[in-house]
């Protein structure tokens, strides 16, 4: 089956109690150290931002299909996988930023999970053109971000070929695979 | 064109174009997991190519570096399963006894120039230092890695840092590193190589280079290099028993940043909570009263760095409210501080010595910190609740021992 490349979802807009956006929020915000040994997917969830000022009950909140809408340098730190595993084991879909930590952006990539990057891509401080709870739809292949709830459209940086392949393949074993198939 | 150090690294390791903002194939020469991380990339491994074997066992290894020996049952459980998998397998394990896994591949002569080397360190990047590739990866990458002796990776553009001047004690490499998060911030080196040159570059040590280069995660970089001079050529000859060749960009490699600092002026700096890049001179934030300092880390556990600390320490005691944490990064380390006298002389001045290792800075067993406990650290992050629920800062070893002796934030000059 090939994964889509529309997503629909919720947003929650990642921000400070005065609508900024919470920049350079590391890895040990996202899925604290004291968790690390958990290997079990589902078990990462419910640690999801518990680290993160004002966010830490994030994952009662969050439900399936949710979109995730970050400022700059999301997921700066450690290489921990936990810390993109835990938004998959809450069922977010997409993650939207102004931009990653390079490993934390492999780690998305590798896992299959969409994300998408542009400085700029949400506006600028407290007027953010996205707010929690607006409907948003991504295109994966025009790589654009359409609020439906405001009727605004963002476009963002292209998926790389690669990325395109890893999701399209469902992840990079399989990608690997079809790789070593094809050689 | 010309090429930089990443370029150039690369090309060689690679059959594809090498451009920056393109994504290439790369060969990788070693490819490692440790504590943390190591298990989940057996089960990925496991999962993904059962009854499989690794690529390569001689270019394979295990390093256990964060929690060692393990002080609870989920970590002592994940390096048990490491093991068995690296048994079974026929590679390597570096285990609990033997330190931080980025400072064991420089020891075992593994890191050498153009060399490429991917684990579950975030700071393998520290690897730089000696002009070889090393990249933190989480552990589908490094399960892949095993697998195949593969990974994709996008080429970085490269941003060339002149660095003017000279060193005057008490300043050191780390004041310089602290430096450059003060200039760059958290991402103004994001997805970059960064290059150092400059006069007082040159002269540099390889502890003070493996310093210099372990923060560039920090500072969002993908990587940071100082090209070896031959010093450390002779050294790296010696470890790996090899006739190691030097690496350097060509002069006509394209920068796509270029920065330039003195440090004549520099003064002993401190990244105060909750960021590596909320900088400022000790002086500014002198007289806060500490509860305990830790010494070691991956930025700071050579035996050169206790050399410092135990200079600060002769004739002096550890204030009595005060837990100093000595951490030396491996067990040569370890071997080192032990024959030359210095760790009885850190230990008679006060100090609590631990096994080698990365201390506290991955929920290990040396230096977490309680609430309100304040924390002078030679590590490199300060994260809210990253060492525990108290507050780090984060400075030199000149300074961490200088502010054990007073119980409070101090420059060494004014000790």
């Amino acid at each position: 089956m090939t994964p889509n490349t529309v997503i629909k979802g919720r947003a929650w807009v990642i921000t400070e109690a005065d609508g900024t956006f919470i920049d350079n929020i590391d890895t040990d915000m996202i899925f604290h150290n004291a968790h690390l040994a958990i290997t079990d997917i589902a078990k990462m969830g419910q640690h999801a931002f518990g680290n993160l000022s004002g966010w830490e009950d994030f994952p009662k909140k969050a439900k399936q299909g949710d979109i995730l809408v970050l400022g700059k340098n999301f997921g700066a730190g450690s290489s921990r996988q936990q810390a993109v595993d835990c938004f998959i084991a809450l069922g977010v879909t997409c993650l939207l930023a102004e931009s990653f930590g390079a490993i934390y952006k492999r780690n998305a990539i590798n896992t299959g999970l969409p994300i998408l990057c542009r400085e700029g891509f949400a506006g600028k401080g407290k007027e953010l053109s996205i707010r929690n709870g607006d409907e948003l739809e991504v295109d994966l292949v025009k790589s654009t971000v359409k609020n439906i709830t405001r009727g605004t459209t963002s476009s963002m940086e292209p998926f790389s070929k690669v990325q395109m392949d890893i999701y399209q393949a469902g992840g990079l074993y399989a990608y690997g695979k079809a790789l070593e198939a094809s050689a | 064109m010309g090429q930089t150090l990443i370029e150039k690294i690369l090309a060689r390791r690679s059959r594809d174009p090498i451009i920056p903002g393109s994504i290439s194939w790369i060969d990788l020469d070693v490819r490692s997991a440790r504590d943390f991380g190591g298990a989940n990339v057996v089960k990925n491994f496991t999962v993904n190519y059962p009854e499989q074997k690794i690529a390569d066992p001689a270019k394979t290894c295990f390093t256990f570096d964060c929690n060692v020996p393990a002080n609870n049952i989920p970590y002592a459980n994940n390096q048990q399963t490491c093991r068995v998998f690296a048994e079974k397998q026929g590679f390597r394990v570096f285990d609990v006894d033997r330190g931080i896994g980025s400072h064991v591949n420089i020891e075992e002569g593994q890191a050498v120039p153009g060399a490429t080397i991917v684990g579950t360190d975030s700071h393998l990047n520290i690897l730089g230092a000696v002009g070889a590739f090393g990249q933190g990866m989480g552990d589908q990458d490094i399960a892949f890695a095993f697998k195949t002796g593969r990974t994709w990776f996008e080429v970085p553009y490269s941003m060339k840092v002149v660095v003017k001047g000279h060193f005057s004690y008490p300043v050191t490499a780390k004041d310089l590193t602290l430096k450059m998060l003060q200039v760059l911030g958290s991402n103004g080196a994001l997805g970059l190589s960064m290059e150092y040159e400059g006069p007082a570059i040159d002269g540099l040590e390889l502890h003070e280079r493996i310093t210099l280069a372990s923060m560039a995660t920090e500072m969002g970089a993908i990587i940071s290099f100082i090209t070896p001079d031959k010093r450390i050529l002779d050294y790296l000859n010696k470890r790996s028993g090899r006739s190691i060749e030097g690496l350097s960009a060509d002069s006509d490699a394209r920068y796509i940043k270029q920065v330039e600092v003195d440090i004549t002026d520099l003064e002993p700096l401190v990244a105060c909570p909750y960021s590596p890049e909320n900088v400022k001179k000790v002086r500014e934030v002198a007289g806060r009263k500490i509860d305990s300092v830790f010494m070691g880390s991956c930025t700071n556990g050579r035996f050169e760095d206790f050399v410092l600390v135990d200079k600060i320490l002769t004739g002096r005691k550890i204030a009595r409210h005060v837990m100093a944490k000595v951490v030396p990064a491996t067990r040569e380390v370890y071997k080192k501080l032990l024959e030359s006298g210095i760790l009885a002389r850190l230990f008679e001045a006060g100090c609590i010595l631990s096994s080698p290792g990365c201390g506290g800075c991955a929920s290990g067993q040396i230096g977490m910190t309680g609430k309100g406990e304040v924390q002078i650290s030679t590590s490199n992050r300060n994260f809210k609740g990253k060492q525990g629920d108290g507050d780090t800062y984060l400075a030199s070893p000149v300074v961490a021992a200088a502010c054990a002796v007073a119980g409070k934030i101090i420059d060494p000059r004014d000790l």
